[in-house]
């Protein structure tokens, strides 16, 4: 029996070790994290006006609660490599290990990690303001952004993601007390037309895109530079002259959601209440014709054109095909 | 001047109402907002970027961070009941928050939880509505000219402030208060808050730049308290 107690005590200090040895490195974000948080506070913020971060999970202790339901799967937060146990693997080093975005390497990325505390979400399909639903984050997840240091985790099952979702609604009490906007709703997408692309113009002139993301829209607006997101960080336009991807997606309707819904959290506001839908698409086809180095049916259309096809000429540098030109 | 005299006379009238009458008897508390030492020099907003806006002024407009009146009176600081009133119904009035010349009037909002804010646009010019509170939902919406007002509410006391990304310079603050006893400095930095039961209030004075202060004020009867408030200027 005394044998048996040793053997447990022996087995049972190893594994404490081990989990003492893999969780180091989040209590050790703990501190540098407050440090920072403490720093970056200004004095005068009155108190309380601050959603409450909670601790990191010591190890051992159980995880908060929650579950996720994406289709037919449901995500959990404990468990054998369930939610908690990959935030801590994959996302504490910048989210935090209290998942206000102050981790580790949160100093050295721009745009700054998402504070799941705070749970302002960027890419949305529901109206500004209004929480994502569990779908959308488990898109992003998948997707990852463009233009920042958000990875694609493709490689995660999508039980994994599914977990992740769950866990980092933990973080904050909004998800308890508020409910996900209702998606908004995406009319079918018309016909690519001449008309449509001119109308997007049009429109693209009348709303001021081009105040931040400039008249060829390379984000050099006279705004651009001025640009700060909600953590006074500066950010930029998205330049639709490079690449055919946007933060959000790369489809058509993920275009049209992201104006359509805004991007919370930085200065692109949502015109869902000053454009009607068919006005939508008409912006959608003419930001495609933006994105010279992507060959769309917006673009060739446009390039069959004289005014198009002298637009793209003299966008293109040099007038010689590169590279990026030649991707189908 | 004038809304302050007419907010005089209306306490007058209250009180003698409430002297006469068999209603229960309002209290007020009143006071004025100055500040000590030297506040930095505001700087002329460079609006040429804006030429809709910039030809709206003949000489540059200052940035409203702080904005001082003579006698060393401070202006745009909320001066509300932060604890000891109950919480009030919502008005059914709507605050109204108006964009012009590349400017927010009034500068330093204040309205009720739940009280329907309505925000106008007219310039010529599209603006972006950016307000960033903590504790309610953040949105960020586009008002292109000649677009109706848009009509929001929040449901959580706070004070945060709301810019304009498109225009930089364009700041300014939402004070979202539990009560109807508040009131923004204006000219000469003086504030009255009137009908206050007879009770133990904290009066909280909050300014964008120099921080808030708070007073414990009791009341007893129609007296009127006198409570002033003295913050210290940032010379930067």
């Amino acid at each position: 029996m005394r044998k048996l107690n040793y053997s447990l005590v022996i087995a049972s200090s190893v594994v404490l070790s081990c989990a003492a040895f893999l969780y180091s490195t989040p209590a050790a974000a703990q501190d540098s994290g407050q440090a920072a948080s403490a720093q970056a506070a200004p004095a005068e913020a009155p108190p309380g006006s601050v959603p409450a971060t909670r601790p990191p999970i010591p190890p051992g202790e159980r995880y908060p609660e929650g579950t996720s339901h994406i289709g037919n799967l449901t995500g959990h937060t404990n468990g054998q490599d369930a939610g908690g146990d990959l935030y801590y693997r994959y996302c504490w080093g910048c989210h935090g290990a209290r998942g206000d975005g102050n981790g580790e390497n949160a100093p050295y990325v721009t745009p700054t990690p998402r504070n799941f505390v705070a749970a302002v979400f960027k890419c949305r399909s529901t109206p500004t303001g209004y929480l994502p639903t569990e779908e959308d984050i488990f898109d992003t997840l998948k997707r990852g952004i463009i233009t920042s240091n958000m990875p694609s985790w493709a490689t995660l099952s999508d039980q994994n993601r599914a977990d992740l979702v769950a866990f980092i609604k933990t973080f904050s009490t909004r998800w308890e007390t508020e409910k996900p906007g209702t998606p908004i709703s995406i009319p079918p997408e018309p016909k690519v037309t001449l008309e449509s692309i001119k109308h997007g113009k049009v429109l693209f002139t009348k709303l001021e895109c081009w105040k931040c993301h400039g008249p060829q829209g390379r984000g050099d607006g006279p705004s651009a530079s001025t640009l700060t997101d909600s953590n006074d960080q500066p950010i930029r336009p998205y330049n639709f002259y490079t690449g055919y991807r946007f933060k959000c997606g790369s489809t058509n309707r993920d275009l049209y959601k992201i104006f359509m819904t805004g991007v919370d959290g930085t200065p692109m506001p949502s015109f869902a209440d000053v454009i009607k839908p068919e006005e939508a698409w008409d912006l959608v086809h003419y930001l495609r014709t933006l994105q010279i180095w992507h060959k769309s049916p917006e673009l060739a259309l446009w390039e069959s054109t004289p005014e198009g096809k002298a637009y793209v000429q003299s966008e293109k540098v040099m007038n010689v095909e590169t590279g990026s030109g030649i991707h189908p | 001047m004038k809304p302050l005299l007419m907010a005089g006379v209306a306490t007058l009238a209250f009180s003698a109402l409430a002297v006469a009458g068999p209603t229960p008897a309002g209290g007020t508390v009143s006071g004025k907002v100055t500040y000590e030492g030297t506040p930095a020099k505001m700087k002329p907003i460079d609006m040429s970027k804006e030429p809709s806006c910039a030809k709206m002024y003949s000489t540059p407009v200052l940035a409203e961070t702080v904005v001082t009146g003579s006698g060393n009176s401070l202006e745009n600081v909320v001066v509300y009941v932060s604890a000891g009133a109950p919480d009030d119904p919502a008005p059914s009035t709507a605050a109204v928050f108006n964009q012009k010349g590349c400017r927010y009037i009034p500068h330093v909002l204040a309205f009720q939880v739940n009280q329907e804010l309505k925000i106008v646009n007219e310039d010529q010019t599209s603006h972006n509505i950016h307000p960033l509170p903590k504790l309610n939902r953040e949105w960020n919406k586009s008002q292109p000219p000649g677009t109706p007002p848009i009509s929001e509410k929040y449901d959580k006391a706070e004070i945060f402030p709301v810019k304009c990304n498109v225009h930089p310079w364009m700041h300014g603050n939402f004070a979202v208060l539990k009560n109807s006893h508040y009131a923004v400095t204006g000219d000469g930095g003086s504030f009255t808050l009137p009908n206050l039961p007879p009770g133990k209030y904290t009066i909280t004075a909050w300014h964008e730049s120099y921080g808030e202060q708070t007073q414990d004020v009791t009341i007893s009867g129609s007296e009127t308290k006198t409570v002033n408030f003295v913050f210290k200027a940032k010379p930067y």
